[in-house]
């Protein structure tokens, strides 16, 4: 699906010094710099209110940043970026396929070229036999795989997630970290992701930005040496409580050299 | 030993399923739900004829002469015998209410639009769609009359202006309530205003709008009715209202009632349609026209 190798490790974007400031005195973001790679799964772990959200809709470019600037790798970004947010937003009205289709509706491409796709789409999300299936009619897990599936659509460069699974639970939000994992190795996309679950972030990435609140900025970057493909049994690894433990350091230091 | 448990389980569940064992609480709320579905139609009958019952003993048992409270044995042979007639004058009554809720969706629908696609436009035009409403209309339907020499476009404006209202606020509240998340989506994939329109608003503003239109369809008829009241002299052509106005000036009490009942008849029949519309239009996907099984 992605012309990119995962493993060529190129740099896909960059924040360089990005600062946020909402009206006067609301400073959500101050001097963000990340490098995102090719391939990469970085995830931005922090209390609340630290501005992961706010440094998300700035890399979607729905927000401009007050200072510093986003660089991406090539020049044409346009439908390079895929998005899930926490809640699946998908619209009531369409059906699981019409709201996959959305995003190439929205670029004139008709049902019936875009249908390949979409259909590739839930299968990889493993919902192909719901395409007629209305979201009312969907678990809160379901949703959440259509709305990623939307994201993957596109074959954008990277997909940003905020807090995707954060509303489901655990047993669930376990199966679809596991998934989410096995797609990014199938399809070999490159992930943002937002979390506030320490657990979570260790699992999935191999580059964690630990943020700090007030104002909103990366206290640490931590890195996670653990190759992929990554099963279930790496969550009882004694690495993964390792990294846990780190990471969890790292984020209380952050709390208290904020306060 | 797994496996075969699981092949066990779907026959016994099945076989439970025959049984139809049900616990004394799921068999009361079975026996709730049929009677509330019979008791929905029921009820209402039974006060229906209770009520007719009442007001025949009261006629009958007082000596009431029919020029002030007729039986309804009467009105019914009324209704009856004056049909051809009242039923010229409903059809010029529900031209005259339909064509005013058609106008009233196009105009409030179109404002609503024009609204959001520009603030300046809701900031100067809203206070005076308020005001347009309420003013009742009572008070403004004469000097209508004044100026508009057609007498069917007079009566089309009173209508429309006491149907429009609903249409326009539930469809601009709609139009603005979209998640801002699918706008958000939206945006990153670069939709037009028209696509976001198109595309994102008018759906979600859809059961809203039904909701408006549920209200404006019986605001219209009324309208119709209080504008041909003020609109008077008729002859030939006239509605409901104006038969009511008539037969009150020639003491025929009993036509009076029949054409009430017309009207009221009309009223709910609008309501049901709307109803049905509604019901056609949003049962796939809303909360509120999903039924729910438990
Ligand atoms: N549009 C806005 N206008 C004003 N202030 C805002 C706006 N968006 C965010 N903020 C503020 O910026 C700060 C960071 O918000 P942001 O949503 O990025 O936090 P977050 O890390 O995503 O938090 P959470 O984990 O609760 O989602 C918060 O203090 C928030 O109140
Ligand atoms: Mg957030």
């Amino acid at each position: 699906m992605q012309d990119s190798d995962q493993s060529n490790g190129d740099l896909l974007l960059a924040m360089q010094g990005v600062g946020k400031t909402f009206g006067t005195d609301v400073e959500a973001l101050r001097d963000m710099s990340l490098d995102v790679h090719f391939g990469d799964f970085v995830s931005l772990l922090g209390p609340s209110g630290c501005g992961k959200s706010t440094a998300l809709r700035i890399i979607a470019n729905l927000i401009s940043p007050t200072r510093g600037r986003v660089v991406w790798s090539g020049d044409n970004r346009q439908g390079s970026v895929g998005v899930v947010f926490q809640e699946p937003t998908l619209m009531p009205w369409a059906s699981v396929a019409k709201n996959v289709w959305l995003p190439h509706r929205l670029s004139g491409i008709s049902m019936r070229q875009a249908r390949p796709k979409i259909q590739q789409c839930l299968e990889i999300v493993g919902l192909e036999d719901f395409s007629d299936s209305y979201p009312r009619e969907l678990s809160g897990g379901m949703k959440m795989r259509v709305s990623i599936a939307r994201a993957l659509v596109t074959n954008p460069r990277v997909i940003l997630m905020d807090e995707p699974f954060a509303a489901l639970d655990e047993i669930t939000r376990f199966k679809l970290n596991y998934d989410l994992l096995k797609l990014k190795e199938n399809v070999g996309c490159t992930v943002i992701f937002v979390t506030h679950s320490v657990f979570e972030s260790v699992f999935l990435s191999n580059r964690i930005a630990v943020m700090v609140a007030r104002p909103g900025r990366v206290f640490e970057e931590v890195a996670v040496d653990e190759g992929y493909p990554r099963d279930e049994s790496f969550r009882t690894s004694s690495n993964y409580a390792a990294y846990c433990r780190k990471v969890s350091e790292s984020l209380r230091q952050g709390i208290e050299a904020s306060t | 030993m797994a496996q075969i448990s699981e092949k066990l389980l779907p026959s016994s569940t099945r076989a439970r399923q025959h049984e139809t064992i049900v616990d004394e609480d799921e068999y009361r709320r079975q026996r709730r739900a049929k009677l509330e579905r019979i008791g929905k139609w029921l009820m209402p009958l039974v006060v229906l004829v209770l009520m007719i019952w009442f007001w025949n003993r009261i006629v009958t048992v007082n000596e009431i002469p029919h020029y002030i409270l007729p039986d309804p044995v009467l009105v019914a042979a009324t209704l009856a015998a004056d049909l051809a007639l009242l039923w010229q004058a409903l059809l010029v009554t529900l031209k005259i209410t339909v064509l005013a809720l058609l106008v009233a969706v196009i105009g409030g629908v179109g404002l609503a639009v024009l609204f959001t696609q520009s603030r300046f436009v809701e900031m100067s035009l809203f206070p005076y769609a308020v005001i347009l409403q309420v003013t009742p209309i009572i008070s403004i339907a004469p000097l209508i009359f004044i100026y508009v020499d057609n007498r069917t476009v007079g009566l089309l404006l009173c209508a429309w202006i006491v149907a429009f209202f609903p249409v326009l606020s539930n469809t601009t509240l709609g139009l603005n309530s979209v998640d801002h998340n699918l706008r958000d989506l939206f945006r990153i994939y670069g939709a037009s205003r028209w696509q976001q329109l198109l595309h994102l608003q008018l759906p979600s503003a859809l059961p809203y709008f039904l909701g408006g239109l549920r209200i404006a369809g019986g605001l219209a008829l009324i309208g119709a009715v209080v504008a041909e009241y003020v609109a008077g002299t008729g002859g030939i052509g006239s509605g409901l209202a104006f038969t009511i106005l008539e037969a009150g000036y020639r003491l025929n009490i009993p036509r009076m009632f029949a054409a009430l009942l017309l009207i009221a008849a009309t009223g709910v029949v609008i309501f049901l349609v709307l109803s049905l519309l509604s019901h056609l239009l949003l049962h796939k996907w809303h909360e509120s026209a999903v039924k729910r099984e438990v």
